[in-house]
């Protein structure tokens, strides 16, 4: 197995490459280093050979953190799969760190375990700062000792050859490296490289090119490892983007033409990507002043017949309350994007939680009822914009659309959209308005209704927040209110009658039942599988409607022995201190279906400003079932 | 009728729309308020210029004054307090063709939507706003304004208000890119009109702040100035508002003020001995936002598809 040969004047160990169904690479260094670079096209690489991908963003909590430190660590952590990745997973396989400092930030949020191979810049070594070259060695010492593979790299060193700043050299010599352990078609990587970089000049090409060939052969003459993730291309056109990516072109595909918004993190690249591609299909950017300007300017933007789309996340969201509700008594068509972060207040501005649900349902003063809706993949992002524009404007109100920071920046293909005309709003109804039909003509049994659009004769009125009739005069009679209010109710009592139950993954009965909403559907479903793969009978839900919610719920629930949902929230576990089953507080989901279904749903929830690990889930759901084993 | 185009509507013959056709419900606003005034002054230049009621989107925030659209027939939006202006760019971001007018008050352009006054002033994106200002806040019962003077009485500051008034005039021409602001006052229709009329006529946000009295709370702040029009100074200029001579000359007090110098007008709107009325300051070139907004409004459904399958090509692996 391990004879040296000389292959095109290079001396190779051949290794056979050990084929795994799945792995898991994170490419880790000081922020600006690249390592985000290089793990997106690594990333793509994969998945153009047909792998399934899923990419996380590593990023630091400030713009230009100390280097060699670890609160520093900037990069990807990418997921291969031989089939869909649904979910960043557990702990690493592989960790290439620029210096062994920001490894530690990696170790510390429980991203390795023993036997992970780290693969480490050496030059610390090399540092004529004693202080530094003993920080190195402690860190080596103590990498072993932690069970990790420990294999140091002179990357520093090697890109020193080809370039005077390898800082911005590092990238494209650490994907050699991968490219080779995960024998990856040299050729192939060569050609997306003189592509990505052609507009930057033939220099620049060459220069990466080089970096990366000495990358990839340093690892075919030094690096035992060898992996093979089977792949299988897809025989359609697949697209890879992140979840904001995605959010962003499908209110391009909806026919979405303003998109107002206020920067907040992890909301704002949503609007990046739209500055530079909205003017494509007619579309603008407006920045607004504030939170709530930027939703003032959108409802403006829709009463005058165009439904527009803010995007925001939850110190925002908090600011637009007062809009949204507005959005819903005036029965304006309104699509609004909250990528939730850690809360609450400014709390975990980069970082993944689910904590949003029940302000996006309730935080408007008043009864304000809305539809409320969640994408649970990168392509749901996508297609989710079009179906929100539609609800906003077949239902007459604001939709809100819940995303979150680990959808935001994870990667994942998924099959290429065909567009269609169908997708995109109407153009401007400017024909004249029957002044015999009211502005709020609510139908009886459904509550709903068309609304006059400026420009159209004989339909004009004023458009109120104040309590108003059916033609929108201000209205403050009991029974009108009462009316009213069942009216903008009703809606979503309809909306629910024309939505079907959940799948259920798994069995449609068992002993317990998952139920999560958003980004947590891959890693629920991984943790499932892997119990039910041990006879467990365990089954999952995951729903995209959160208002209304799914139909059948308390039939579902009801198949089963016992109901939890998981959550990226807060909970109160039962056995903390001071806790009593009357002083529990459950996560948000959770008090949602209690409300919803009286039935006593349970919650396992943890707020690590990290998705979920899969493993993680899978400890609670065995931990959950061992009761339920006894039995038996 | 989805794509119907209002070109195709027959119009047997020529349209002409009468006061009655701008005239909504019965202003419900008391007796002896400034807001009657501007309503009618809105409701006779919107004939005079025989702007098609479907066309003209009139904006409020919240306060007497923001009952405006209400007593108007045209497209109207009663919005949030503070939050017109938002709103009012919002409509127009992607509308050129409609006639935008804005209506606020002291409290809601002055206090709540401060932030909203001094960047839509900057966005200068076509719109006639007017700030009916009687110092007070009327529909909440008798609070301080920002633009209540001081030592004046009110149900917060029941030992007078602390502070000198915020001259919303000194602000907005302080603003970048402010591009109209004038001065009128609620007692003179011919000034009230001709104001509001050169506001319209302007092409980016024009800002009209309206001396009036609240009948209730502040019926005192401009009775010496409506009986002694030597109190008001007014400023005239070709280029400025002008009005009749019979009525100029009841204004012992004149100055030609050229409206495109800032500094000169900047210097008029600190004198605190006398009321200037008339245009400010004017600069029919200021940057308009608009421009930027309504970019690509119209684009056919056909481009725009084939731009969605552009971009999303670009994410092809």
């Amino acid at each position: 197995m391990h004879s040296a040969v000389v292959e095109g004047g290079r001396e190779q160990k051949v290794r056979e490459a050990r084929c795994v169904n799945q792995h898991i690479i994170e490419i880790v260094s000081d922020s600006g280093e690249g390592a985000q670079t290089c793990g997106q096209m690594f990333a793509d690489l994969c998945a153009r050979n047909g792998n399934g991908i899923w990419t996380v963003e590593i990023i630091p909590a400030e713009i230009e953190p100390p280097s060699r430190s670890r609160a520093g660590a900037s990069g990807n952590r990418i997921r291969l799969g031989s089939t869909q990745a649904t979910n960043a997973g557990t702990y690493a396989d592989i960790v290439i760190a620029l210096n062994e400092q920001v490894l530690y930030s990696r170790i510390d949020a429980g991203a390795l375990r023993p036997g992970t191979t780290v693969f480490v810049d050496q030059a610390a070594a090399e540092n004529p700062d004693d202080e530094i070259k003993h920080r190195y060695a402690d860190a080596i010492a103590d990498f072993a000792t932690k069970g990790y593979v420990v294999v140091q790299v002179p990357i520093d060193r090697q890109c020193r050859l080809y370039t005077d700043d390898p800082r911005k050299g590092k990238n494209m010599w650490v994907l050699g490296l991968l490219c080779a352990i995960y024998d990856l078609d040299e050729a192939l990587v060569r050609e997306n490289i003189a592509r990505r970089f052609a507009k930057k000049g033939d220099a620049l090409v060459r220069k990466n090119l080089d970096l990366f060939g000495d990358g990839y052969g340093w690892a075919l003459q030094n690096v035992e490892q060898r992996f093979r993730v089977p792949a299988q291309r897809s025989a359609q056109p697949m697209v890879v983007m992140n979840g904001n990516q995605a959010l962003a072109l499908g209110i391009m595909a909806a026919g979405m033409e303003v998109c107002s918004m206020y920067p907040i993190t992890p909301a704002t690249s949503v609007s990046h990507f739209l500055a530079a591609n909205f003017e494509q299909v007619g579309g603008f950017v407006h920045q607004a002043e504030d939170e709530i300007a930027a939703i003032g300017f959108a409802i403006g933007c829709s009463y005058a017949g165009k439904t527009a789309v803010t995007v925001t996340s939850g110190p925002g969201l908090a600011l637009k309350t007062e809009f949204l509700g507005y959005a819903v008594m005036a029965e304006v068509p309104l699509v609004v994007i909250v990528v939730q972060r850690g809360g609450p207040s400014t709390g975990l501005p980069t970082k993944v939680e689910q904590s949003d649900l029940l302000a996006a349902l309730y935080a408007s003063p008043g009864d304000s009822p809305k539809i409320v809706i969640a994408p649970a993949t990168i392509e749901e992002c996508f297609h989710f914009m079009i179906t929100a524009r539609k609800l906003a404007e077949d239902f007459r109100g604001p939709v809100m659309v819940l995303s979150d920071a680990n959808l935001a920046t994870g990667q994942q293909p998924f099959p290429k959209p065909h567009p269609s005309e169908s997708w995109l709003s109407a153009p401007l109804d400017q024909s004249a308005w029957d002044p015999e039909i009211p502005p709020f003509a609510w139908d009886a049994k459904t509550g709903l209704s068309r609304r006059p659009i400026p420009g159209q004769r004989g339909g004009e009125y004023v458009l109120t927040g104040l309590a108003h009739d059916e033609e929108s005069h201000v209205a403050y009679e009991a029974a009108i209110n009462q009316r009213a209010m069942e009216m903008r109710s009703r809606k979503l009592a309809v909306l629910q009658g024309a939505l079907k139950p959940p799948r259920v993954h798994g069995d449609a009965e068992g002993d317990l039942l998952v139920v999560g909403w958003g980004s947590t559907l891959g890693a629920i479903e991984e943790a499932v599988d892997a119990v039910r793969a041990d006879g467990l009978r365990v089954s999952s839900v995951h729903l995209r409607f959160l208002s209304p919610l799914e139909p059948g719920l308390r039939e579902i629930f009801s198949r089963f022995k016992q109901v939890m949902t998981v959550e990226v929230s807060y909970s109160d576990d039962v056995d903390s201190g001071y806790m009593t089953p009357d002083a529990r507080r459950y996560s948000q989901l959770a008090q949602l279906l209690r409300s919803h279904t009286l039935v006593d749903v349970d919650c396992w929830s943890r707020v690590p400003g990290s998705p979920l690990p899969p493993l993680m889930i899978e400890q609670q759901l065995r931990q959950r079932l061992q009761p339920a084993k006894r039995e038996n | 009728m989805y794509g119907l185009k209002q070109e195709w509507d027959i119009e047997p013959q020529p349209r002409n729309c009468t006061l009655e056709d701008y005239q909504g419900a019965e202003a419900r606003w008391c007796p002896g308020c400034g807001d009657h005034a501007v309503l009618s002054a809105v409701q006779r230049l919107a004939r005079d210029k025989q702007l098609p009621p479907e066309k003209t989107v009139v904006v409020s925030g919240i306060g007497c004054s923001s009952r405006f659209p209400h007593y108007m027939k045209t497209y109207g939006f009663h919005g949030l307090h503070g939050r017109a202006f938002p709103v009012a760019c919002g409509v127009r971001s992607r509308r050129p063709d409609l006639h935008v007018f804005m209506v606020t008050g002291d409290g809601d352009c002055c206090a709540i939507g401060t932030a909203h006054w001094i960047h839509a002033i900057r966005y200068n994106m076509d719109l006639t706003v007017l700030l009916l200002d009687n110092n007070i806040y009327g529909l909440t019962k008798n609070q301080t304004s920002p633009t209540t003077r001081i030592g004046e009485r009110s149900n917060t500051h029941p030992k007078g208000s602390f502070l000198s008034p915020l001259n919303p005039i000194t602000v907005t021409l302080g603003i970048t890119n402010a591009s109209f602001v004038a001065q009128t006052v609620d007692w003179n229709p011919p000034h009230l009109y001709e104001t509001i009329k050169a506001a319209y006529e302007h092409k980016g946000a024009s800002f009209v702040r309206v001396l009036q009295r609240c009948p209730h709370f502040t019926s005192h702040i401009f009775a010496e100035a409506q009986h002694d029009l030597s109190q008001v100074l007014l400023m005239n200029h070709e280029t400025g508002i002008t009005i009749d001579q019979p009525v100029q000359r009841l204004f012992p007090n004149k100055i030609e003020h050229d409206p495109r110098n800032l500094a000169e007008a900047r210097s008029l709107s600190e004198r605190d001995d006398v009321y200037p009325i008339g245009l400010f300051y004017q600069n029919p070139d200021a940057l308009r936002y608009d421009h930027a907004t309504s970019q690509g409004v119209g684009m056919t459904q056909s481009a725009k598809l084939a731009a969605v399958e552009k971009a999303l090509d670009r994410f092809v692996v």
